[in-house]
């Protein structure tokens, strides 16, 4: 029991008396998946309970916009950019060979937990491109070679 | 001596950040306190990040392609002994250089603070101009500030180019007891940073539009909506409002006038489709952001069903240049239809990316080869996509366009928000109409069924073509299903969505009819219609290709000709790239 009231702490400051007011749905829901990482399906319930926002509404928004996930993330995330300009510079080349290296499919994440593959659109550096980011870091002019070596590196930071 | 580091998004992603550290340290380690390090936004000249600035008596000084180690050099050269480091320059007013070009052509109305100031100190703004014509607009009546806004031809930025003055002539007429003032932070156009970089340079360029306009139309709120993608726009435009408040731009009774207005910023959540207005205010509700059909307009029920008026970032960043300096000044620059400047962010196979703003009236080919330095991989430039996912290609053959809203409507690209992608030789334009109609497609609200189906066949028609599977007839199935969607979206996403596809059809409709008819990809880009071999005479049995197959299809003993076995080989063209002898044919 306390362990549930720990869990949903976070909760009582990100809606605090927040009854019902659908415009602060999507900044609610983004202050959860920062403090939990992603939407777990338990906070969604205990979200509409204090709300009295349905739960369907809350699902409706979640699943609408690319940018809340209703799974967990890998320790790193690597985003690959398909935007226009790293598309022109050999992004799928990119893309291929971080699946290859990790072996995971893209939006997926390892069986470790470690690395979640993920495409986004233009990292607002085109002119390093072909470009990706990972946990905030952002690596650009890429080669087949030089992804590999910074994946590798990654590895063996992890022990992996 | 000052020394001013760029750190916009893309100045830190390239190492910039590294760069400032290691100044800093240096500066410390000699003890020169003298000199001031400071960091400023987005000095345009993104192929050559990270930048630093040197400012002494001569003037500026910039140096780029710098890191940890050559900024050593530069720091030895410039800082201490005061011997300009050629070598590393890229900018200068006292020694030619070869990126002189880069600027040559430009004309910098909305940039004219980006990278010449920090965008984190207020004063550095005011210094050169900021909120100037918010004093001046608030000396007029909202319906002059409307008149002057007017008169200067601006039209808006974000891609549809509706003259401002008007929208906001509309949302003035408008009676209610409260209306709302937006700004459309959310460029989605995957490949164009024009708005981020002006949100990282200068916010208050931003702010101040915003201001001015919540005070012509009569709204006391303000809410930017901005990209979530774009943390460090968000946090420097957080700083800025803060910075404004304290000055009295923004709050209550603002300079004496009378006047309030409150402004405050929600983040997206990463939907394309909330770049449309209707989307953006059932976003800002905290609904799914679907568009709805209009009318009503925003200026007569928008937000909350309030009369609204949205515009654009870059739209907002002109509007204190006009009334600071008059509508008469502003029209100088431009053609008859479009008035002012464009700010563009050239990027793709560009010697020199970045991001330019040009009077209107250049043509396309004075950006790509006068500005931009002409193609990065010494290969022909083919064509350029103005626009992005509602835009469209231009060919080598028509860049004398000149940039203007109606010419390059003509030849069925647009002006768009900015995002200018050009594209060589290696680059197949049917993949490029699929890369687009894929973004659309997976972007699509699903709402209206042209939109939500007719992208989808689109997208499988294209699919199969670049995959060697297209059969007769595909071409007019696109066109007839292009027309369809175009017609009959309810949006503006939809109703664009084909345009890729169009003018790709138009200019290069031989390509597709290569991959359809011939089975053959001219660019030698389309995996399914290649194929890779060793060219026995030039190969020396080195074994590298061999040692860097992933999928291990190539055979062949030490110095002796290798050969790939193209059953299994998959086209990743990694042999290719790793040959040193040009062995590796694709055909
Ligand atoms: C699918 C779609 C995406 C859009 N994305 C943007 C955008 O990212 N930024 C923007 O300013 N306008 C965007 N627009 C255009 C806006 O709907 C609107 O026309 C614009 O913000 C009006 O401002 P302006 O008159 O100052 O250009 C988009 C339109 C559509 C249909
Ligand atoms: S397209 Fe990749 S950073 Fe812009």
């Amino acid at each position: 029991m306390s362990k549930q009231i720990d869990y949903f702490k976070p909760l009582d400051e990100i809606i605090g008396d927040n009854k019902g007011d659908a415009s602060q749905l999507i900044p609610m829901l983004q202050k959860i998946q920062e403090s939990y990482g992603y939407l777990p399906m338990d906070v969604i319930v205990e979200m509409s309970e204090r709300t009295g926002i349905k739960v369907t509404d809350i699902m409706g928004v979640a699943s609408f916009y690319a940018g809340f996930r209703l799974t967990p993330l890998g320790k790193y995330v690597v985003k690959i950019c398909a935007g226009t300009a790293c598309h022109v510079n050999g992004a799928e080349t990119i893309a291929e060979t971080i699946c290859e290296e990790l072996n995971v499919n893209l939006d997926e994440t390892t069986e470790d937990g470690l690395f979640t593959v993920e495409t986004v659109a233009c990292l607002g550096c085109c002119s390093l491109a072909p470009v990706m980011m990972i946990n905030g870091e952002v690596y650009g002019r890429l080669t087949r070679d030089k992804t590999k070596k910074i994946l590798r590196e990654y590895k063996e930071l992890e022990g992996a | 001596m000052k020394v001013i580091v760029g750190l916009g998004s893309c100045g830190i992603a390239a190492g910039g950040m590294k760069v400032y550290d290691k100044i800093y340290s240096l500066l410390e380690n000699y003890g020169r306190q003298d000199i001031t390090l400071a960091s400023t936004g987005c000095m345009g000249m993104c192929f050559a990040e990270p930048l630093v600035e040197v400012l002494d008596e001569q003037g500026s000084h910039i140096y780029g392609l710098l890191d940890e180690e050559n900024v050593l050099d530069v720091f030895r050269s410039h800082v201490l002994d005061g011997e300009v480091a050629d070598q590393y320059l890229v900018k200068s007013e006292r020694n030619d250089c070869t990126n002189a070009a880069f600027f040559s052509k430009q004309v910098r109305v909305v940039l004219s603070r980006c990278g010449a100031i920090n965008p984190e100190e207020i004063e550095d703004a005011m210094e050169l101009g900021a909120y100037s014509g918010l004093v001046r607009a608030l000396s007029m009546t909202p319906q002059e500030v409307v008149e002057e806004v007017k008169a200067s031809g601006l039209r808006g930025r974000g891609g549809a180019g509706f003259p401002t003055g008007l929208k906001w002539d509309f949302a003035l007429a408008s009676q209610a007891d409260q209306k709302y003032m937006l700004c459309n932070a959310d460029e989605g156009d995957p490949g164009a940073f024009m708005d981020r970089s002006i949100l990282e340079g200068d916010p208050h360029s931003v702010i101040e539009g915003m201001i001015i306009g919540g005070y012509a139309i009569g709204a006391t709120i303000g809410i930017i909506y901005a990209r979530s993608e774009y943390p460090l726009a968000i946090e420097r435009l957080e700083l800025a409002m803060e910075q404004a408040k304290e000055k009295g731009f923004l709050g209550k009774n603002i300079l004496g006038s009378g006047f309030d207005f409150d402004l405050s910023i929600k983040q997206g959540a990463g939907a394309f489709v909330c770049g449309e207005e209707t989307a953006m205010m059932a976003s800002i509700e905290g609904q799914r952001g679907m568009p709805r059909i209009r009318p009503p307009y925003p200026a007569e029920r928008g937000l909350f069903n309030q009369p609204s008026n949205i515009n654009n970032v870059e739209t907002l960043a002109n509007i204190g240049y006009i009334l600071n300096f008059g509508a008469d000044d502003y029209r100088q620059y431009g053609t008859e239809e479009t008035k002012g400047t464009k700010v563009f962010a050239l990027a793709g196979k560009i010697k020199r990316g970045g991001l330019v703003e040009v009077p209107a009236g250049l043509t396309v080919r004075e950006v790509i080869e006068d500005i931009g330095g002409g193609s990065s991989s010494g290969k022909p430039i083919k064509a350029v996509q103005l626009g992005g996912p509602s835009g469209g290609c231009i060919p080598v053959e028509l860049f004398d366009t000149p940039i203007d809203y109606g010419t390059l409507a003509e030849t069925g690209a647009i002006m768009g928000s900015g995002g200018l992608v050009v594209m060589d030789e290696d680059n197949c334009m049917v993949d490029i109409a699929r890369y687009f109609l894929d973004f659309t497609q997976k972007e699509s609200c699903g709402k209206c069924t042209f939109c939500r189906v007719g992208t989808k066949r689109m997208l499988e028609i294209l699919t199969r073509i670049t995959e060697g599977k297209g059969v007769p007839g595909d071409i007019e199935k696109l066109e007839t299903l292009a027309h369809q969607v175009q017609k009959n979206s309810l949006c503006a996403l939809g109703q664009t969505a084909p345009n890729p596809v169009l003018t790709t059809l138009k200019y290069f409709r031989h390509e597709y009819e290569a991959h359809i008819n011939d089975k053959k990809c001219p660019a030698l880009q389309c995996r399914a219609l290649i194929s890779y071999r060793i060219d026995p005479v030039l190969c020396t049995g080195c074994t590298v290709c061999a040692r860097n197959c992933p999928v291990h299809c190539i055979s062949g003993e030490p110095r002796e000709t290798h050969v790939i076995d193209p059953s299994i080989c998959t086209r990743c063209g990694n042999c290719k790239a790793v040959c040193r002898f040009g062995a590796v044919i694709v055909e």
